[in-house]
């Protein structure tokens, strides 16, 4: 095993220029890394950045949508400089993406077996036959029944869960170091979120691979991810290991989000809630882009945006609230 | 599958009969027949000689005798005799025409094809280009023009002033044979088939745009990038044919379209087919082979959606009945 992380973001911008030269800064200056075997989740809510980064990651950002800055390195190699030819031999090779909607991540006309052996022979150079086999395989490892059946089939004819089973199976297929799951639960029924989940991290000891799960589900960060960024308006506003994150909860938006949880200990009689919607990338308050939000505002927030701040070891909040250190959090006193 | 194609030409059946009376009372509502045309506007014709011919013909008979008459002889594949070019057999007149209609109207569809397929894929791949915007205007300006307007200004520009294309006619010198038969005929071709094909290049390519800009747009796409294929794989494999499934569709009325334009582009170019026969036929009230035209016309245009249908089925995994 390799010693680095395999994957590190390194001040990542990815902006989006609009008409009349409004500039959407989506993802705004991001750094973090995967290790080897390592998951990462990115919370956040619709709009914050998260499913840009990931693309980003990719590199299939579309117009009017541009990297403007920053580095992606796989295995130490500068990916964010790749021609779209070498990204092409990386994508499904060494990075594999899940997307959030099984229903329609498949296309419709092609049998499931033709979508799988397609991607083998892209990239391992299998012969028909061999690439056959080893889709069969694949699909019984993901715990699809029937699998030489359902080689057959055509995505109308399975459900969702299968599907998304589907969609592991071809993102596994070519061994890769690094697995993007894009919300890959959200549109599935409570009872198959937690098999897809499960099936993922088996995937992941099984394959060696590292993972970057992307939700906004914060509830199912304790149990699958081992390390949190908590991205709003394209920042990163907390960064911390799952523990720590969950435990040691500093910034008001990661507060936020955990009290939306419904917690069976609890008796309470709403559920918490973040006042308004996460504010468009072309249009960010002045100031710390919760500001606008936020339940602890103070005058200062809403003049300059804070920076990410290291206050306690590998826990980073981007908050005034914590500027002169820890014994500031009102909080807990 | 194949239950599917048998079920689909079993209701041809009750589909043709309904054809059959429709066309006939059709032509049993049209005022006059085929002596009323020549001869009423004749005085020197006695109207004792109007009404024993008449009588000959059998339009005295009741309605129902006549269509019981007609479509008895029809089933029989013997569709009568016309009442005006000397009593020749409607099948012998229709013939040759017939022919002609057929290959314009695939060579018409053909340049269709050909050309609005390619266009639209380019145009949704570089929209809004230089070459999108043509397209654009090209499209517009395609739908706008009325198809004999069109033809007039392609036999003045490209006929008459310039010489390029014959103005009108299939065949230059009759009994040449072989190649040379071919490539004259489709020489003849070329102007009214860009004529009657106009409107129809203007829709598809557009149509073809938008098709492909939603697929391109499509989570599926998503999932083929993230694997890592080319860009032509994309487009010619995963893009292509869920781009042509309501293209497909389309094209099966576009026979019924091309035919019933062909009768006006027909007239333009006084090009032998069926739709210059159909408006002499009206004229003259001939109505027997009115009624045999409007049938096959009716007949293709049921083929034509039957094709359609039977294409959609392969093409779209989706919509396989069985």
């Amino acid at each position: 095993m390799k010693n680095g992380p395999v994957l590190e973001v390194n001040q990542l911008k990815t902006y989006f220029y609009l008409r009349d030269n409004k500039v959407a800064k989506a993802v705004d200056n991001i750094s973090f890394s995967i290790l080897p075997g390592e998951t990462v989740a990115i919370v956040g809510e619709s709009g914050s950045g998260k499913s840009i980064t990931a693309l980003s990651i990719m590199r299939l950002i579309n117009k009017p949508g541009r990297i403007v800055d920053g580095e992606i390195l796989l295995d130490k190699e500068e990916i964010h400089r790749f021609s779209p030819k070498q990204m092409m031999k990386i994508r499904g090779n060494d990075i594999a993406m899940i997307f959030q909607e099984p229903m329609t991540s498949l296309n419709p006309v092609f049998t499931i077996g033709n979508q799988i052996i397609e991607i083998l022979r892209k990239h391992k150079k299998m012969s028909k036959g061999d690439a056959s086999n080893r889709a069969i395989q694949l699909l019984k490892m993901v715990g699809i029944p029937r699998a030489e059946e359902v080689m057959k089939e055509y995505p109308h004819q399975l459900s969702g869960g299968m599907r998304q089973r589907i969609m592991i199976a071809m993102a596994i297929s070519c061994d890769p170091k690094l697995l993007i799951a894009d919300e890959p639960t959200t549109a599935l029924d409570v009872t198959i979120q937690a098999q897809i989940l499960d099936l993922m991290v088996e995937m992941k000891e099984r394959f060696q691979m590292a993972v970057l799960l992307i939700t906004h589900d914060i509830g199912i960060v304790s149990e699958y991810a081992d390390h949190v960024l908590v991205m709003y308006g394209g920042q990163i506003v907390e960064q911390a290991s799952a523990k720590e994150l969950l435990q040691n909860t500093k910034h008001p938006y990661t507060k936020g989000l955990l009290e939306s949880l419904p917690n069976i200990d609890d008796d309470v009689e709403r559920l918490g809630t973040i006042k308004g919607t996460v504010p468009s990338a072309s249009d960010f308050p002045t100031g710390c882009r919760f500001s606008s939000r936020c339940p602890n505002v103070m005058e200062k927030c809403t003049q300059s945006n804070p920076d990410l701040m290291e206050i306690e070891k590998d826990h980073f909040v981007r908050c005034y609230l914590y500027e002169g250190g820890i014994k500031n959090d009102n909080e807990y006193v | 599958m194949y239950k599917y194609i048998i079920r689909r030409i079993l209701i041809f059946i009750p589909m043709l009969f309904a054809l059959t009376i429709i066309v006939f009372g059709l032509a049993q509502l049209a005022p006059g027949d085929a002596l009323t045309g020549v001869s009423l506007s004749d005085p020197n014709i006695d109207p004792e000689v109007y009404e024993m011919q008449r009588e000959a013909y059998g339009l005295n008979d009741p309605i129902p005798v006549q269509y019981f008459r007609w479509i008895s002889s029809v089933a029989q594949g013997d569709l009568g005799n016309s009442l005006v070019f000397n009593g020749r057999s409607v099948s012998e007149l229709i013939e040759s025409r017939l022919a002609n209609t057929i290959y314009l109207g695939l060579f018409s569809l053909a340049i269709t094809i050909i050309v609005a397929i390619p266009i639209g894929i380019y145009s949704a791949r570089r929209p809004y280009s230089l070459l999108d915007y043509g397209a654009t205007g090209f499209g517009f300006l395609g739908l706008a023009i009325p198809n004999f307007f069109f033809g007039l200004i392609a036999i003045y520009v490209l006929s008459i002033k310039l010489g390029w294309f014959p103005a009108q006619g299939t065949l230059t010198t009759p009994g040449v044979t072989g190649l040379a038969a071919i490539l004259d005929r489709i020489h003849h071709m070329i102007l009214p088939g860009i004529t009657l094909g106009l409107a129809g290049t203007a829709t598809y390519m557009r149509y073809m745009r938008s098709e492909v800009l939603d697929v391109l747009g499509s989570d599926y796409i998503r999932t083929a990038r993230a694997k890592g294929l080319s860009e032509s794989t994309i487009l010619y494999k995963h893009t292509l044919r869920n781009a042509l499934i309501p293209i497909i569709t389309l094209m099966g009325f576009e026979i019924g379209v091309l035919l019933s334009g062909a009768v006006i582009t027909e007239q333009v170019f006084q090009y032998p087919g069926l739709g210059t026969l159909f408006l002499s036929s009206v004229t003259n009230r001939d109505y027997p082979v009115v009624m045999a035209i409007a049938m096959i016309l009716g007949i293709l245009i049921l083929v034509g959606n039957l094709l359609a249908d039977i294409f959609y089925s392969i093409i779209d995994p989706r919509i396989r009945y069985d």
